[in-house]
């Protein structure tokens, strides 16, 4: 059973039917226990990093999420969901994350070439840099679909993939039993089906 | 590079789907939910739900029908018509949808965009607007094109993107329905005031159409028509194909 993480942000309506659609078994939870006692986490998010870091830690979750994967349990974090596995993000301030990856979280704006559009808003193309067991469906080149304004960087030891945006842009992260998406695979038709099947296999 | 998006629209009344289509292999042309997978297959990058139900029984019904398609497909969904209120943005994103799309609702309370914009995320909120010239000047109409509201429409635009739409949808009345191809002086006065995506709207009839359009302005993001995808009388994949072969960034 994968605990998909409902901490009062993002509408978990999308990632819940694609794991249906895939028979995987998932529950909407804020209960530390549940999440204790499940396979997988998914932590999901969409909104603001500071809002949501806080209302992760308001509920209490940020520090059971820790545990569990510090135990080595799965973790798959989803957009600002991946943002907050990095140590560290500068969306307005500086804010401190799970710091379960080694990286930082920063904006498009000023460190990507002018006249490009921000947020990201489309498909991209995956660049993949590495093998990893939520890619096993997936080939280099397949399109994903993403919206954001920030991405994470210095995160060499666990990028996966990336996408071309200017200049190349965190897609994709894995290091041990956490892992993370930048893009949405709930969003991203077949291609992210596949990828959410494979988390749910791993 | 991120690709140009194809976007057809599904206009529902009363859980239907307005204009009828010919597809083989559909086995109810008209249910949203069918043609919304069947776009979703055949390689559209994003969908439109546009809601014209008058009645708030054909509402109750249109938000089950979304919510079906939802749990069906897995590609971004906007939902659009009669969004007046932030209520009316959390009923349909409780049903699935990923951006909502405001027109009259914005036009007749402008804080609509802000608050919005604040609660669910810029990216969230659409501004879709209809455009016709009017004495030598672009003008934003309300009520499905019925009302001259008088205002300016690149002014109007601009305004909505920095109260927080994330998005813009433009549609020229002038070329709507026509088949002459895009509003292109329109679109590329549009892109040019503002940095958010651009979806052109109105006009579609060909292949060449979108060709031409994103040849035009390379800057615009996506071509958004109806009735020409419905009636098959441009299929997706030949679409996106003869967009490639022009050079044109696509996913396929």
């Amino acid at each position: 059973m994968i605990a998909i993480v409902d901490y009062g942000v993002g509408n978990l309506f999308s990632l819940r039917s694609s794991f249906d659609k895939i028979g995987a078994e998932t529950t909407v939870t804020s209960d530390p226990d549940v999440i204790r006692r499940a396979d997988k986490i998914l932590l999901p998010g969409v909104g603001a990093f500071e809002d949501a870091r806080r209302k992760l830690s308001d509920s209490g979750l940020d520090s059971v999420v820790i545990e569990e994967a510090k135990k080595g349990k799965p973790l798959m974090g989803i957009c600002l969901g991946m943002h907050m596995l990095f140590e560290r993000s500068f969306e307005y301030g500086k804010h401190e994350g799970l710091g379960l990856l080694r990286g930082s979280v920063i904006g498009m704006e000023g460190t990507i070439p002018k006249g490009l559009k921000i947020p990201q808003i489309g498909w991209n193309a995956l660049r993949i840099r590495s093998e990893h067991p939520i890619f096993k469906y997936v080939k280099d080149g397949d399109f994903v679909y993403f919206v954001h304004s920030y991405y994470a960087t210095d995160c060499e030891d666990s990028l996966l993939a990336t996408a071309e945006y200017g200049r190349e842009i965190t897609a994709a992260v894995a290091k041990g039993n956490v892992c993370g998406a930048q893009f949405h695979p709930e969003k991203s038709g077949e291609v992210g089906l596949s990828i959410l099947r494979a988390f749910a296999e791993w | 590079m991120i690709t140009k998006r194809i976007i057809p629209c599904l206009d529902v009344k009363d859980g239907r789907v307005v204009k009828g289509t010919n597809f083989k292999g559909l086995s109810d042309v008209s249910s949203p939910v069918e043609l919304a997978k069947y776009y979703s297959d055949s390689g559209a990058d994003e969908l439109v739900f546009y809601d014209i139900t008058a009645s708030a029984e054909g509402r109750a019904i249109f938000t089950d029908i979304l919510t079906e398609a939802a749990r069906n497909v897995f590609i971004p969904l906007t939902v659009g018509g009669g969004i007046n209120t932030l209520s009316d943005f959390d009923r349909v994103l409780k049903c699935g949808a990923d951006k909502v799309s405001v027109n009259s609702g914005a036009i007749r309370n402008p804080e609509l965009i802000s608050e919005a914009a604040k609660r669910y995320g810029d990216q969230c909120v659409v501004i879709s607007s209809d455009i016709k010239r009017v004495d030598g000047e672009f003008r934003v109409f309300a009520k499905g094109g019925r009302i001259d509201t008088g205002m300016e429409a690149i002014s109007w635009i601009k305004r909505c993107v920095d109260m927080g739409a994330g998005e813009v949808v433009v549609n020229s009345i002038d070329t709507d329905g026509v088949k002459g191809g895009f509003d292109i002086e329109l679109l590329r006065l549009v892109t040019e005031a503002v940095k958010v995506p651009v979806i052109a709207s109105g006009g579609a009839g060909s292949v060449d159409h979108f060709i031409d359009l994103f040849r035009k302005i390379p800057n615009i993001d996506a071509g958004l028509a109806a009735s020409v995808f419905h009636f098959g009388e441009i299929k997706i994949p030949d679409l996106k194909s003869a967009l490639d072969k022009a050079g044109i960034n696509v996913r396929i």
